[in-house]
């Protein structure tokens, strides 16, 4: 990526780092980048906060960062005291760091408390042509909106602290190209479990990517976070989607939505955010749409996996060495003979949350299709939504009772069972389907064992007992 | 941050591919408000079986890790730097590293040397002929050694330089502060700010 060809076609990413270029680097050193919005959390920041206090340095741009509490969090009860200490110590440390350098922080309790992914989007403070950064490798969500969003590490969180800048290595780009119509039961989650499956999870190492295509200009806004939340997945840093109508109906009215003549300038800047006619990607991928199907992870890593009609795979065909005995370790951990349809196999736990899944279209969708039906008794499933303010408006719709009718927790806001850094932890052995993005050893849990899929494909699942999409249900009487 | 030159040191083999960091650090481990002292968390999964090894006797004191390809994939968390510099790690070899953990490396002065995957493979040879096998890294030359043979290892140059100097990013960045002053002079006027807060 070239930041100085500003006469060449260009392509959205190119663009968007075009435009917050504060220093071109020299001599084979980065570029210094400037950033738009910080987001921090309880579990990345402190050492950052640190960090600042032992310089006896500021931190710059207080009015362009935000932060929440999420990861930590209790979902059952978040009106007591949190009974883990080390948690507990986590989250009031987050509260006396913002204190003492003036950060807005939305705590539990508060409407606008939730995963700092699902939480920016809806204030409107991420908009198109933004860069976003946070502590958190699925910052690349905000790339729904046409902004260069990535995560970061601590100490580059205490770097932006106190600079509002980041160095940065050029990235290459990628364009992911999706054309055709999705058939009914398939979503963008599925899409995106179909592009790690095909590039890997090494595959978007060093590369932007850019999704595109008919398919892509369908999905709405909400779609296509979930997109580009798991673009990390794939190992890029960031995923991006240009621009249209879809997103600035999105941000229009939102409280930190540009106004009057603002926004008149905003949409007006907006409108450039698209990859120019014969920019050049350093790779490209097609997908076709029309072909995809619901898609589960049978293994230990997001690009393990398949179709959901289809069976677990056989390691022998996994590719070279390497690749055979990752299967089959993963095979062993996760308690699956090659051969075993997909379809069979039972699950102990329905997860529907996290900042891949949790917001108000993921939660409409599932209740979509538990109204009516019941629970297969041998399932819990936990409904974690992605904020206070989702929670809210689901209750306002009535989809917490259809929850709460069909069997399923109905939680409060947070990471949950996504990281099982509060108590919403699988127990060793225990088999869960789940919405979130990692099916990581242990994520979820130590032992536990997860298929991620779609929120339709996570309530057909809660419904049958067994990996299930939607298709497979009998028609509610 | 310690200037970075040559380390010797016992190599580990770990051959495995998409060691993502919640292997090398489990988030239970993350609720820590330290940046020290993550060495008893280092994958402390993994650590539980006798057989794992760096349990064994012979990578007792190990200092160089020689992983499979895509290392560190998933989280950004920087604790999977840090457990690994506690635990006593000088650098992690490797055919493919996922690109926030190398970042992180480089800010920690842990060496993140990209080799071709022949010669991981390669490397775990010497070290299962020869366990406990020390291995040296040199960044001034990017090889790595081990015995009689010499493999060359990439580095992007800035990351080398800042390693090779032990310097501290935000210093270097503050260095042109005029320009970031400069740059903020000419942000358009519709770009949000969290402050006032408006819900």
């Amino acid at each position: 990526m070239t930041s100085t060809e500003t006469t060449a076609p260009r392509t959205l990413a190119e663009k968007v780092w075009a435009d917050h270029l504060v220093r071109q680097g020299e001599a084979g050193r980065p570029d210094l980048l400037y950033i738009d919005l910080h987001l921090l959390h309880e579990v990345t920041s402190p050492q950052a906060f640190e960090g600042l206090r032992l310089a006896g340095r500021g931190l710059r741009r207080t009015d362009l960062t935000i932060a929440t509490e999420d990861h930590n969090t209790p979902t059952e009860d978040i009106f007591s005291t949190i009974a883990d200490e080390t948690s507990r110590k986590q989250i009031e440390t987050l509260r006396e760091n913002c204190e003492e350098f003036g950060v807005r922080l939305h705590s539990l309790g508060d409407a606008e408390q939730g995963i700092v992914h699902v939480v920016g989007p809806q204030l409107g403070l991420t908009q198109p042509g933004m860069t976003v950064v946070c502590g958190d490798s699925h910052t690349s969500t905000h790339g729904a909106f046409g902004a260069l969003a990535f995560g970061i590490g601590t100490s580059e969180v205490e770097h932006v602290m106190a600079t509002q800048t980041l160095p940065l290595a050029p990235f290459k780009t990628m364009a992911i190209t999706v054309e055709g119509t999705l058939k009914p039961g398939v979503s963008s989650k599925d899409i995106i479990l179909a592009v790690i499956a095909k590039i890997g999870t090494g595959g978007g190492q060093g590369y932007v990517l850019e999704y595109r295509g008919s398919a892509i200009r369908a999905l709405s806004m909400e779609a296509r976070m979930t997109m580009c939340n798991m673009s990390i997945e794939a190992g890029a840093r960031a995923g991006m989607i240009a621009p249209d109508e879809t997103t600035f109906d999105y941000v229009r009215g939102r409280p930190h939505a540009p106004q009057g003549e603002d926004w008149d300038a905003a949409v007006a800047y907006w409108r450039t955010l698209r990859t120019d006619e014969g920019a050049q990607f350093d790779r490209e991928v097609v997908i076709d749409a029309d072909e995809l199907e619901p898609f589960v992870t049978w293994g230990t890593n997001p690009g393990q996996g398949v179709p959901l009609s289809r069976a677990v795979p056989n390691p022998e065909e996994a590719g070279d060495d390497n690749a055979q005995d990752a299967a089959r370790r993963a095979l062993e951990y996760m308690g699956l003979e090659a051969g075993t349809l997909m379809k069979e196999i039972p699950v102990d736990t329905v997860f529907l949350g996290s900042c891949t899944n949790s917001r108000i279209e993921d939660l409409r969708a599932a209740a979509e299709i538990l109204r009516g039906r019941s629970k297969a008794e041998s399932v819990r499933m936990m409904v974690v939504p992605g904020s206070a303010r989702v929670r809210l408006q689901a209750e306002a719709e009535g989809l917490d009772r259809v929850f709460t009718d069909f069997g399923a927790d109905w939680r409060f806001a947070g990471c949950s069972m996504c990281l099982g850094m509060n108590p919403d932890q699988l127990a060793p052995g225990e088999r869960c389907a789940s919405t979130s993005n990692r099916n990581f050893e242990g994520r979820q849990g130590k032992g536990g064992r997860t298929h991620l899929v779609s929120p339709v494909v996570a309530a057909a699942t809660a419904v049958r007992g067994t990996l299930s999409a939607p298709s497979d249900l009998e028609p509610v009487a | 941050m310690e200037k970075f030159t040559t380390h010797r040191g016992v190599g580990a083999p770990l051959k495995q591919s998409n060691v993502d960091t919640d292997q090398i650090i489990p988030a239970v481990y993350l609720k820590r408000i330290t940046k020290t002292g993550f060495e008893d968390a280092l994958f402390a999964g993994w650590r539980r079986n006798p057989d794992f090894v760096l349990n064994r006797p012979e990578y007792r004191g190990a200092s160089v890790l020689v992983a499979g390809a895509d290392f560190g994939t998933g989280s950004s968390r920087e604790h999977a730097v840090w457990a690994l510099r506690d635990y006593g790690f000088k650098a992690v070899i490797s055919s493919r590293f996922a690109d926030i953990f190398r970042g992180n490396s480089g800010k920690q002065g842990l060496l993140a040397a990209q080799v071709e995957q022949s010669d991981v493979e390669l490397l775990w040879k010497l070290m299962a002929e020869q366990p406990g096998v020390e291995i040296e890294v040199d960044l001034e030359s990017r090889t790595v050694t081990c015995g009689a043979v010499s493999v060359p290892f990439q580095i992007d140059e800035y990351t080398r330089w800042r390693l090779m100097e032990g310097l501290d990013d935000i210093g270097l960045t503050l260095q042109h502060e005029a320009d970031i002053e400069a740059y903020e002079g000419t942000r358009p006027g519709f770009k949000p700010t969290t402050l006032p807060a408006r819900t």
